[in-house]
């Protein structure tokens, strides 16, 4: 469960990136974050993943609240989270299933069982063949389904992905949301942060709206849209 | 396995990968940390091997006991006795007989021998030391001197002194060397961490921001400084080997013309451990002040 509280982000130069923001996204939920650019939302997804720390305002994330975390503790939380970048961060000097590998290493899997959990998570994603393969020889929908499986193999909660689908065809975009919503449907909660939320293939997914750093409806969600 | 044991096996594989990763820079590097570390081990190497000598030539840390020409085999037993109660290390007797003896066999010395009424020789004990400390040597040559029936003590003291002073000095020599050579592996190894550290820096970024903690980013760039002060280390034990290997036979030679058996000490199994151990803690030590410095700066 996620509960963000009059959540402001403003920076050093006096850029306010994010004003009073508030919500909830209960356990199991999916949620798409949309808003234009400069909207907010990367700036959300950091506060999030505790990557930056708020103005003011509070973040707590299943009973653990982001802003009195100390800084030793912060990859801890990370750990707990699957993360999307929207740059997808893969090391392409390393091969696919090394990339995978990395996340179970934190963590401190024997390699047995790392490797094992590893070549499931990309089974999960769609990519079982490719274990050997550097990054740089895989399409930008198979980078993707990557990124997903590097998240998703310490089986996180919660999902956060940063618009997963940019720069996506439309067959791959629906294929990144099929992984999405299967992960979903055994109860893992995904927010999912998009600037062009007509482009995404029909999903069911609560939407929260970010306009110029605010909630579009101060104070309240979104109902739950169906698209 | 420990998670803990798979995590530094883990970070060691990382930091041999990366070695492996430049072979041509990774040579490069060790064969400088190796002259580094040669020229201070080369030193200390020199000076113990000096030590050695001067405890191996006969004469240099002796002392001669003369006895009064009156005395007699009661007064020769009764020094043979303290000697042996002292413990003052190896001695032997050489009987006034036995000096003319020698002295006559000196060229041009038997007509002059000859020609004396009686032997003018007294006996003597030449006593070598346990313990060979110029002070040490001076207090045992005081107390032979009141000894009875012991007419003159001769101990080239001065020498004795001169020369030790002489390897304290070197000694000295060789420590300042050590820490400024010892410092320049630190920041050599400063320095390569640096640009690991830069050019990693998407991996670091990538790894933290997917929950590695501080120790897990930097224990690989610590094994990688540990491990390329030590193979300098080693690197640095095969130079000075190899020059003293070249250096014995010459030295060999020199020492047989002044008549002794000197054979130059080159680095034992001990020695090289050391040295080696010596090169992965500075080596650590650089990789630790480096990753303090600059990580902070990526994350």
């Amino acid at each position: 469960m996620i509960v963000a509280e009059a959540l402001t982000k403003r920076y050093p130069e006096g850029r306010e990136a994010l004003r009073n923001v508030s919500f909830t996204i209960s356990a199991g939920e999916m949620v798409l974050l949309t808003g234009h650019s400069g909207a907010g939302k990367s700036t959300l997804f950091r506060l999030l993943a505790a990557i930056e720390r708020p103005t003011a305002g509070s973040i707590v994330i299943n009973g653990q609240n982001l802003t009195a975390l100390s800084r030793k503790a912060v990859p801890y939380l990370r750990r707990k989270l699957g993360l999307i970048f929207q740059d997808r961060k893969l090391l392409f000097d390393r091969t696919v299933l090394d990339n995978v590998l990395l996340p179970l290493a934190i963590v401190g899997h024997p390699p047995k069982e790392a490797l094992r959990r590893a070549q499931a998570a990309l089974a999960k994603v769609g990519l079982p063949n490719r274990e050997k393969t550097f990054p740089i020889a895989l399409s930008g929908g198979e980078q993707q389904r990557l990124a997903i499986a590097r998240a998703v193999v310490n089986r996180p909660a919660i999902i956060l992905a940063d618009e997963p689908t940019a720069n996506l065809d439309a067959g791959s975009a629906r294929e990144i949301l099929e992984i999405f919503v299967a992960f979903q449907q055994v109860g893992v909660t995904v927010l999912i942060a998009t600037h062009d939320p007509v482009s995404l293939p029909i999903v069911q997914a609560r939407t929260l709206r970010l306009d110029k750093g605010e909630m579009s409806e101060p104070g309240s969600e979104q109902a739950l849209a169906t698209r | 396995m420990s998670a803990w044991f798979a995590q530094h096996l883990a970070a060691l594989r990382d930091a041999l990968r990366r070695l492996a990763a430049a072979p041509l820079n990774s040579l490069l590097s060790l064969v400088v940390i190796g002259v580094t570390l040669t020229l201070p081990t080369a030193g200390w190497l020199a000076i113990e091997n000096l030590r050695q000598l001067t405890g191996d030539v006969e004469g240099t840390q002796q002392i001669s006991l003369f006895l009064a020409l009156e005395a007699g085999r009661r007064d020769v037993a009764e020094i043979e006795a303290r000697l042996r109660q002292e413990r003052v290390g190896r001695w032997r007797f050489v009987s006034r007989e036995d000096a003319l003896k020698r002295l006559q066999a000196a060229e041009g010395m038997a007509e002059i021998i000859a020609s004396l009424p009686h032997n003018p020789l007294p006996d003597a004990f030449v006593v070598t030391p346990a313990d060979t400390r110029p002070e040490s040597l001076e207090s045992l040559a005081e107390s032979f001197s009141r000894w009875p029936k012991v007419a003159h003590v001769q101990l080239d003291s001065a020498w004795v002194k001169r020369f030790d002073a002489l390897l304290r000095l070197g000694r000295l020599v060789v420590l300042l060397l050590g820490v400024l050579f010892a410092g320049a592996l630190v920041t050599i190894t400063f320095s390569t961490i640096r640009l690991q550290i830069l050019a990693q820096a998407a991996e670091i970024e990538v790894a933290r921001l997917i929950g590695a903690t501080d120790a897990f980013i930097q224990r690989p760039l610590h094994y990688f400084g540990a491990l390329q002060g030590t193979l300098g280390g080693l690197c640095a034990a095969l130079l000075v080997s190899a020059g003293f290997l070249m250096l014995a036979p010459a030295v060999g030679e020199l020492a047989r013309l002044y008549g002794t058996s000197f054979a130059l000490r080159g680095l034992a199994a001990g020695d090289v451990v050391i040295l080696s151990a010596t090169g992965g803690v500075l080596g650590w030590l650089g990789a630790r002040i480096s990753v303090l410095m600059h990580l902070r700066q990526l994350l």
